[in-house]
């Protein structure tokens, strides 16, 4: 039924997509365009700072309190008699009621037993609901205003007015301009609050100047895409872009432009579909570039991190192998020496490779004739001469890890992996010869045949 | 070398700061600290020498990091305070460095090494400057000066537990401070970044800066220190280590808890075997 | 105003409104304390294409199928914020606010397909519900709600919001003990048996059932607002859970009420002729109620806390002495 419905629309053809991303959609379609593109950029880049502060939900809070603000800015500008529906007017409203919210929820939170959580939640729907009463009762004034202010619940991006643009493109370069100024604080702010208080730095004076910019992107965004979704465009492309990168500037121009790109294709698709509400479509594009971030970013990508594990899986899989193949090998006390020994193990008949599946047991031997340590000589998997000299080091490797944890186990260095750190890039080397002393007492350490040197180079 | 024999522009070098020699770095007075109506200290009196090395020791619970936090503002006092050369804190917070416990940052957070020791920085740049790069190369030098210099780029959640403790020691060091406090730096951390810490702290007291560390390895005290306060909601003693780091005030500090540290026993009689 | 309006348009929707902010008051006082507020503004803001598919595809504004479409959605919501905040490394609440934004804006622009399609379905009734439009033609005078025929003809919404009501008191009657070891210590419950996770879970069950059941009726903001406001105030007046859930109960009542007549009579004091939107009305009643508990609540209030550091010190001075 739904296709029914798409498929009865006219899509526009490809030529007139590209004219339109072209800014050659016509004068006011162009306009729209660039406005939001402004404005997302301004968005991302505030974004950043409040999505590392763990603001999102309080920016979300924030935009709905703008509510009641913007009621009251009518009732007031039409008691005094201004027209209510004045641009300025409205948003001075919207920000001062975001700015009463985020106020409640800092006493609340601050100076009373409420979990913030339990405070936004309650600002946000009380300010709403304050909203919508003084919206019911403005329809009953019989202003014809209603519409006009409804708009900005959902957005109405196709009537932003030339002067709406040059409003919105002043004010985000101001903001733009400030984040730049006050990177420095920022950047400290959200990653070591503790810290900053400190060095003296007022911490509550630097979070409120980044709320201030919330609030004035969000004020500013409530034409554009509403005030239930323009916490999308603060939090959807700063969220986007900590996927490709670990600096923090970078992270924020690439907020930025997400926020630009989003704004400009999707004011563009929804200027090439009318039935497509713009503020929506804007929330969908850069909730696609999320997708798309979140699955296929290099280093932080579901996709790039699945493949390191299975890489990772696979490693150590392989040293399993070998390590299991040595252990064997001086179990076996063959006449001759344990290299001869280790060297006539057959790989498929060890415990560990029989109880894999036949693709994981063809993954591994696969991986492990590619880096040369096994072949098949006499129609079994055997090791190589370097695949002999791979499981002494493994082994040892191993057996200094577990002396190292038997003796000091109550000292584990944080983030070692135990098989692929070396035990000398992690643990002094007095230790290491104390613990290797040790393996040799007990006659546990590999490679009594040759120097300890050739094993591990490093 | 972070310690600069002339350290930079608007500060006076050490030796003519007149109010060095003549006051303490930092003095406490009946200070008390309550979470909600239960205190946790009371009535702390001290003063710390210059040019020193001072260790807190007590139990756990016995308001060691409260003390730091209630000093340097972190916390609410509910009475009492302390002076830094005489001074209240506000005017002299540059002077104070603080390297708190691992752990209360975002590990995540998009910073590499160098930027969190340029942080260190921030305090004598003030509002709205730019980080220059005379206060980038003081930075690299700090990380340098705990063996971190290879590191500089590294994201901080792809360093080890000593590795990330070293880079806030080194933004400490960057602060190029007078007076630092440490909390529990050693806990937890392998044995390079623990002799690392050791080397900053000598330097820093050669250099004339006073270093005020929470510590809970009482077998290395006397290695590492020349202070040494013993705290247990409030203060049981408090001096040189020679005076006051003896079997009497150890089992007063610690009291029944004994029997469950093995590490006090084992501490008391070595300090009774050397007696 | 005739007693015979009052019972067939006002006592209905006041009714709905009730048993609405009752159901939602019982069970937000576990949101709250599981710090899980915002996870009840997330799933109501996400319900919305659910809604939206299931009106495309029966074309119609049928109860079940609307119910189906919608605890879907706050069940794909919930996962999608878990997978999200998991494999994107991203805190909670960043998480929570990209897949609620994008799952409403996609239930938007579905929207705007529908209405191209003549269904009737605007946004607004999403968010503020159609309280006024319930309307009970069978009672006419005091007497007749003595018959039970006028109580069968009672609207299907007040119906189905008294069942999320029963079924809500008697989930959370069942496992009482359960979620209020899942509330305060998630560990133990772990520990004895009790998965804190599938707790959590189970819990999010509930809230996506009662926040569509009470949505048609009251709009999500309402239902965000009674998950919240009657449990924040009542946290703030006692220690003891059964008490705190037996205040929130009243506090919520009384929202509903004095919202619903401030609402509908509110203007005629003052000489107007037109109500007020009645869910926005019970809305600011609960805020208006948790304001006064947060100054005044008698131990937690902020003029309580205003006087007892002095309290506090002269105690600690006494200990000093001792």
């Amino acid at each position: 039924m739904m296709l029914a419905a798409l498929d009865s629309m006219d899509w526009p053809g490809l030529a007139r997509v590209a004219t339109v991303l072209a800014l050659g959609g016509g004068y006011n379609t162009s306009l729209v365009m660039i406005g939001v593109a402004v404005l997302g950029f301004a968005s991302g880049i505030v974004g950043t700072f409040a999505v590392l502060r763990k603001r999102a939900m309080m920016s979300d809070t924030l935009s709905h309190a703008t509510l009641p603000g913007i009621g009251l800015a009518f009732l007031a500008a039409v008691a005094l008699g201004v027209e209510g529906r004045s641009l300025p007017v409205l948003l001075a409203g919207a920000g001062l009621a975001g700015i009463a919210g985020v106020g409640a929820v800092h006493v609340m939170s601050r100076h009373t037993r409420l979990p913030e959580d339990a405070a936004m939640g309650a600002v946000l729907s009380v300010f709403f609901g304050l909203g919508f009463v003084l919206l019911s009762y403005i329809q009953t004034l019989g202003t014809g205003a209603e519409g006009g202010i409804a708009k900005f619940i959902y957005g109405q991006t196709a009537a932003m007015s030339e002067a709406d643009a040059i409003v919105i493109a002043i004010v985000a370069s101001l903001v733009v301009a400030s984040v730049v100024l006050l990177f420095k604080e920022f950047r400290l702010l959200c990653f070591d609050p503790d810290f900053a208080t400190a060095q003296g730095w007022p911490v509550g004076r630097i979070d409120l100047a980044l709320m201030g910019l919330v609030v004035i992107v969000t004020v500013i965004g409530l034409q554009a895409v509403g005030l239930i979704l323009v916490i999308a465009m603060i939090v959807i492309p700063a969220a986007a872009a900590r996927f490709w990168t670990e600096k923090l500037a970078r992270m924020t121009i690439v907020a930025g432009l997400f926020g630009a790109g989003s704004g400009y294709v999707g004011a563009a698709l929804s200027a090439l579909m009318p039935r497509f509400p713009a503020g929506g479509v804007i929330v969908l594009v850069a909730g696609a570039v999320f997708l798309f971030s979140l699955v296929f970013a290099p280093r932080r990508g579901v996709l790039s991190g699945f493949v390191r594990h299975a890489l990772l899986s696979l490693d150590i899989e392989t040293q399993h192998v070998l390590r299991r193949a040595y252990e064997a090998g001086e179990a076996a006390r063959a006449p001759g020496s344990v290299a001869e020994a280790v060297r006539a193990v057959e790989i498929d008949s060890l415990s560990i490779t029989r109880s894999w599946s036949p693709p994981r047991r063809a993954v591994v031997l696969l991986s492990l004739a590619a880096r040369g340590f096994v072949s098949r000589r006499g129609g079994e998997v055997r090791l190589t001469s370097d695949g002999l000299d791979e499981a002494r080091r493994v082994t040892r490797n191993h057996r200094l890890w577990e002396a190292f944890l038997i003796s000091h186990a109550d000292l584990t260095p944080s983030h070692v992996h135990r098989s692929a750190d070396l035990v000398e890039h992690v643990l002094d080397p007095d230790l290491v010869s104390r613990l290797e002393d040790e393996l040799r007492r007990g006659g546990k350490l590999p490679l009594t045949n040759e120097p300890m040197a050739s094993a591990h180079p490093c | 070398m972070i310690l600069p024999d002339h350290p930079a522009a608007p500060r006076t070098p050490i030796a003519s700061r007149p109010e060095h020699s003549a006051q303490s770095p930092m003095s406490v007075h009946s200070l008390t600290v309550a979470y909600g109506s239960k205190p946790v200290l009371w009535d702390v009196e001290y003063e710390t020498p210059a040019s020193s090395l001072v260790a807190i020791v007590g139990p756990n619970g016995a308001g060691k990091s409260t003390l730091l936090k209630a000093v340097l503002g972190l916390i609410p006092v509910a009475a009492g305070g302390a002076v830094f050369w005489g001074k209240p804190l506000a005017d002299v917070r540059r002077r104070v460095g603080y390297v708190p416990q691992r752990g209360s940052v975002d590990w995540d957070f998009p910073v590499s090494a160098l930027e969190v020791v340029t942080m260190g920085r921030y305090g004598m740049l003030g509002w709205l400057r730019p980080v220059t790069r005379r206060h980038v190369e003081a930075a690299r030098a700090a990380l340098d000066q705990v063996g971190m210099a290879d590191f500089a780029d590294r994201q901080i959640s792809q360093l080890s537990g000593g590795q990330q403790q070293r880079v806030f020691l080194a933004r400490a060091l960057a602060q190029e401070a007078d007076l630092y406090f440490m909390d529990e730096p050693f806990a937890g951390v392998d044995a390079a970044t623990e002799a690392a810490i050791v080397d900053v702290l000598r330097t820093l007291r050669t250099a004339g800066r006073t270093v005020v560390v929470v510590h809970h390895d009482l077998s290395t005290v006397e290695d590492y220190f020349d202070h040494v306060m013993l705290l247990n909601g409030r203060i049981i003693a408090a001096g040189p280590i020679a005076e006051t780091f003896n079997a009497r005030n150890l089992q007063r500090t610690y009291g029944g808890r004994l029997t469950l540290l093995d590490a006090v026993s084992q501490a008391l009689s070595d300090v009774a075997g050397q007696k | 105003m005739k007693l015979s309006t009052f019972l067939q348009l006002d006592l209905p929707a006041m009714l709905a409104a009730l048993f609405a902010t009752l159901a939602c008051a019982l069970i937000g006082n576990f949101l709250v304390l599981r710090r899980q507020s915002l996870m009840g503004d997330a799933v109501s803001h996400a319900v919305l294409p659910g809604i939206v598919i299931a009106f495309l595809i029966w074309g119609s504004r049928a109860t079940w199928p609307v119910f189906i479409g919608a605890a879907a959605a706050a069940l794909t919501a919930v996962v999608l914020i878990e997978l999200v905040r998991r494999y994107g490394r991203l805190d909670a609440g960043t998480a929570m606010a990209v897949v609620f934004s994008i799952m409403f804006a996609a239930g938007v622009v579905m929207m705007e397909q529908a209405a191209a399609r003549n269904i009737d379905l605007d946004a607004e009734c999403v968010l503020y519900g159609q309280l006024e439009d319930i309307i009970w033609l069978a009672p006419t005078t005091l007497a007749s709600l003595l018959d039970p025929a006028v109580w069968e003809e009672l609207p299907r919404e007040v119906w189905t919001l008294f069942g999320a009501f029963v079924f809500t008191s008697v989930v959370v009657t069942l496992f009482w003990k359960e979620l209020k070891l899942a509330s305060f210590d998630p560990a133990l419950a772990s520990a004895l048996g009790f998965p804190a996770g599938r707790i959590d879970l189970a819990l999010m069950f509930v809230v996506g059932i009662v926040a569509v059941a009470a949505f048609e009726a009251v709009g999500s903001i309402l239902v965000i607002a009674m998950f919240i406001c009657p449990a924040a105030s009542a946290r703030l007046l006692t220690d003891r859970l059964s008490t705190q859930v037996a205040i929130s109960l009243v506090l919520a009542a009384i929202s509903a009420i004095a919202g619903y007549l401030l609402a509908a009579f509110g203007p005629m004091w003052f000489g107007h002729e037109h109500s007020l939107a009645a869910s926005g009305m019970i809305a600011v009643v609960s805020g208006v109620i948790l304001a006064v508990s947060v100054v005044a609540a008698p131990r937690y209030g902020l003029l309580a806390r205003r006087f007892r550091p002095e309290a506090a010190s002269a105690g600690t001075a006494a200990a000093v002495r001792e």
